[in-house]
């Protein structure tokens, strides 16, 4: 089967790899074969976190730059930052609503303006969906639920072989039952507001 | 119940590498483990942790990796198969052990789990330990993905078992933290006892054994070359003629490059999964079928070296390359693109990679270094002995574990580090070679695997300098693992003793000794002081807990600050602390509540007095 490489970014603490292991899960329900990496050493300490999901029959499980067919980001400036792994046929998602690094606040760099930032990501890829997915998440009512509104408007674009009932169901399966209503209601969320983009 | 203890043969599950491997060590009956955490390799280790609470495995957080495999090869000795995991670099700290181990062997199955680390993401160097095999005369095995490492436990125990001997896995990072769908096997029944049987004329390895033994460990290499030649896990794909022979992830890339490429009815793959021995006549055979070969190996030419004198004794003189300037490098993590480049390079097949965007115009977006934890003790730390030393000449040694992130301006601690324990032993040489004043760092899980000694050998010689251990009671760096020094009935695990770090720093001789909390900051300036004024060694112990270990364990945190009106913007907070609670917004220095847990650090060293506890209503 066809291969669909699909980059996730974010910054440690936001829930990118709960988001990866969701879509793992959904491939294993739907029968479709998926791998996936990622690199998470200090992500505790304020790092970038990155998961490459890679579905269908290809070995690898890191995708090379300017491979990816989806960029799903959780920062907007990380989304920019990874704009290498893109090429002109890669759809990108991000959330805008940013969390500047440190070195930001200490005078060490200069936090990108978001219109001009999305104005680039959109010149050198096919599509571009960006929202306020923190503003999303916090409608649904945890501001954590922030990975399940960007899955939700993932599995709208229709870039995965995974339909949105077998996601919804991975969450139920992978995700505290405490949770599972806000995480659905984010998913709904984030579908819908990827519908109106 | 743990899910990597589901009895459900062929059922398919999502899982890390790590926990694949720990899932083959379950299905191969191990029923003895021992580790000091490390990552890639820390995933491994905490799975076994938690199954052994609900089960009869038996698992242990050793001391460091040489005391972790002298306990495994104890018991695999007295017939009980074990396992002993660590990263590559804690093979050096285990390799007096192994090197003699390889001649002594075992009774049951022994598998060492070494987590290599091309491209550094977490270590100090990449060293590639396939060299461990030739150093050492031991097998070597080494996985493709997720799914092959679970099967491999399994083999690499029987194949210790065959040849009596530990049989080294290695990984890299890809490996261990890729995730894969897995088909569970079969629980093999968990032997937890043996028996030893004395036999000192093989066991104790004085020179007259030894010679017996070197020369029983060589006849073991000769069997385990036929078993590599004959192993599953060495095999062949493709009838082409050109030939690519490769390992570990380099298999999945240079597959993939095949397919893209479009030349499979051209290429003949070997997949080396058995690497030391090398599977000579399987090799031979291959050469003898190909016009050119390229091997694929992220690392040493480790296969390059062999294949070539392979080469030569079967007197075939085709190209083979494999290391070089166009071709692939020593350092670093390959990826796909990378390996198909030299694929089609190598064999001249045209390719056009998909166009990489022009990345000209982006900004330059600000880094995302990693930093330490809002409140983190460390921080805390490191405030206070620069303020106490202001003023000397210094040199600050620093060891392995979050605090090293402390040599980051502007805390700049950190000036020089080369692996565990250095930070004591390279105090012992700069307080002799200089005349600065020497302080140096280690935390309280790297001063019991390496620290110790060097502070006795700083006793006995009579060193100048004063040692900082940074005791927030937790291996915070690899995930919070517990070390000798932690109670560990907070953990509400019982049969565990606590050994006091301030009994030994006293026992050792250590003439002056000092214990902080550092979120006092007046006072913990006031004891480095004092203890950099001393002639000889002196010692701080600095305790506190580590804020997110704290949080872990759903302790809670103190209340956040603010900064109040009376802020005159001196921001000695910000640009001394550099705590990631911090933000500037129009000019003025904020808190993030989220963030802040109260460490009254910035609120001590406000000359205004500007940063105050915020009130619940503020909240």
């Amino acid at each position: 089967m066809d291969t669909t490489r699909l980059i996730i970014v974010a910054v440690g603490g936001q829930g990118n790899l709960l988001a990866s292991k969701v879509l793992a899960e959904a491939a294993l329900i739907a029968d479709i074969p998926v791998r996936m990496s990622e690199i998470h050493g200090m992500a505790q300490r304020g790092g970038v976190v990155e998961s490459a999901v890679v579905f269908g029959d290809a070995r690898s499980t890191i995708i090379s730059d300017g491979e990816a067919d989806v960029l799903v980001g959780f920062e907007p400036s990380e989304t920019l930052r990874a704009i290498n792994k893109c090429n002109a046929n890669t759809i990108v998602i991000t959330n805008i609503s940013p969390l500047p690094p440190f070195t930001v606040a200490i005078g060490k760099g200069v936090y990108p303006d978001l219109g001009e930032l999305q104005k680039l990501i959109k010149a050198k890829t096919a599509k571009l969906i960006a929202f306020d997915a923190v503003a999303l998440a916090k409608k649904a009512g945890n501001v954590m639920s922030l990975n399940m509104v960007l899955l939700g408007a993932l599995v709208q674009t229709g870039t995965l072989p995974l339909s949105g009932e077998s996601v919804k169901e991975a969450i139920r399966s992978a995700t505290k039952e405490s949770f599972q209503t806000v995480n659905l209601t984010a998913f709904d969320l984030g579908f819908a507001a990827a519908q109106n983009a | 119940m743990h899910k990597l203890l589901t009895d459900q043969p062929g059922q398919k599950m999502m899982l890390l590498g790590n926990e694949a491997i720990a899932r083959g060590a379950i299905e191969a009956g191990v029923a003895i483990a021992a580790t000091y955490p490390g990552t890639p390799s820390s995933e491994i280790s905490l799975n076994l942790f938690q199954v052994a609470r609900e089960s009869d495995l038996y698992f242990e957080y050793s001391i460091n990796e040489k005391v972790a495999l002298e306990v495994t090869a104890a018991a695999a000795n007295a017939g009980v198969r074990s396992l002993c995991i660590m990263k590559h670099v804690g093979v050096n700290v285990a390799a007096d052990a192994l090197m003699t181990l390889a001649y002594v062997g075992v009774k049951a199955g022994l598998v060492i789990i070494s987590a290599d680390d091309p491209y550094m993401f977490s270590s100090q160097n990449e060293q590639d330990n396939r060299y461990y095999g030739k150093l050492s005369g031991l097998p070597i095995v080494e996985p493709s993905s997720v799914e092959e490492v679970k099967d491999l436990v399994p083999y690499a125990f029987d194949l210790s078992e065959k040849l009596n001997e530990p049989v080294i896995l290695r990984t890299t990072t890809r490996i261990n933290h890729s995730s894969g769908i897995v088909s569970l096997g079969k629980i093999k029944p968990r032997i937890t006892t043996g028996s030893f049987n004395k036999d000192p004329f093989n066991y104790v390895t004085v020179p007259a054994v030894s010679r017996k033994l070197h020369i029983k460990l060589l006849q073991n290499f000769e069997k385990a070359a036929g078993l590599s030649d004959a192993s599953p896990y060495n095999f062949t794909q493709g009838r082409g003629r050109w030939g690519i022979i490769c390992n570990g992830v380099s298999y999945n890339y240079a597959s993939d490059a095949v397919t893209d490429l479009n030349i499979a009815d051209r290429i003949r793959i070997l997949r080396i999964g058995f690497s030391h021995p090398m599977p000579a006549a399987m090799v031979k055979t291959f050469l003898k079928d190909c016009e050119k070969v390229l091997i694929i190996e992220e690392g040493e030419p480790y296969m390059e070296e062999a294949v070539k004198a392979l080469a030569q004794e079967a007197n075939l003189t085709l190209p083979i390359r494999g290391k070089g300037k166009d071709l692939f490098s020593r350092l670093f993590e390959f990826n796909p693109a990378d390996v198909r480049k030299c694929i089609a390079a190598y064999f001249g097949v045209p390719f056009t990679a998909k166009a990489k965007p022009d990345l000209t115009d982006v900004p330059e977006i600000p880094a995302r270094p990693p930093n330490l934890c809002a409140g983190c003790s460390h921080r805390a730390t490191f405030y206070a002995v620069r303020k106490a030393a202001e003023g000397r000449d210094t040199i600050y040694p620093t060891d392995i574990g979050c605090y090293t992130l402390g040599f980051l301006p502007p805390l700049s601690m950190g000036d020089f580090l080369i692996c565990m324990g250095s930070s004591i032993g390279t105090s012992c040489g700069f307080s002799k070679a200089t005349n600065q004043k020497v302080i140096s760092y280690i935390g309280d899980s790297t001063f019991f695997h390496a620290g110790i000694p060097g502070l006795v050998n700083a006793v006995f010689n009579n060193h100048n300098f004063t040692l900082v251990i940074l005791d927030n009671g937790t291996t915070a760096m690899t995930g919070h693992q517990p070390h000798p020094g932690v109670d560990m009935s907070q953990m509400n695990m019982n049969g565990y003793q606590q050994v006091s770090i301030e009994n030994i720093v006293r026992a050792v001789g250590v003439k002056h000794v000092s214990v902080i909390r550092p979120y006092q900051v007046k006072k913990s300036i006031e004891a480095v002081k004092a203890a950099l004024d001393h002639q000889g060694v002196s010692v701080v112990i600095s305790k506190e807990a580590c804020v997110l270990h704290r949080k872990s364990l759903k302790k809670t945190v103190d209340k956040p600050f603010y900064v109040s009106d009376k802020c005159k913007n001196h921001r000695n907070c910000i640009n001394d602390l550099a705590c990631p609670a911090f933000y500037i917004d129009k000019n003025r220095v904020k808190i993030n509540p989220d963030q802040c847990v109260g460490c009254a650090v910035c609120a001590q060293i406000c000359p205004e007095n500007a940063i105050l506890p915020l009130k619940r209503s503020k909240a």
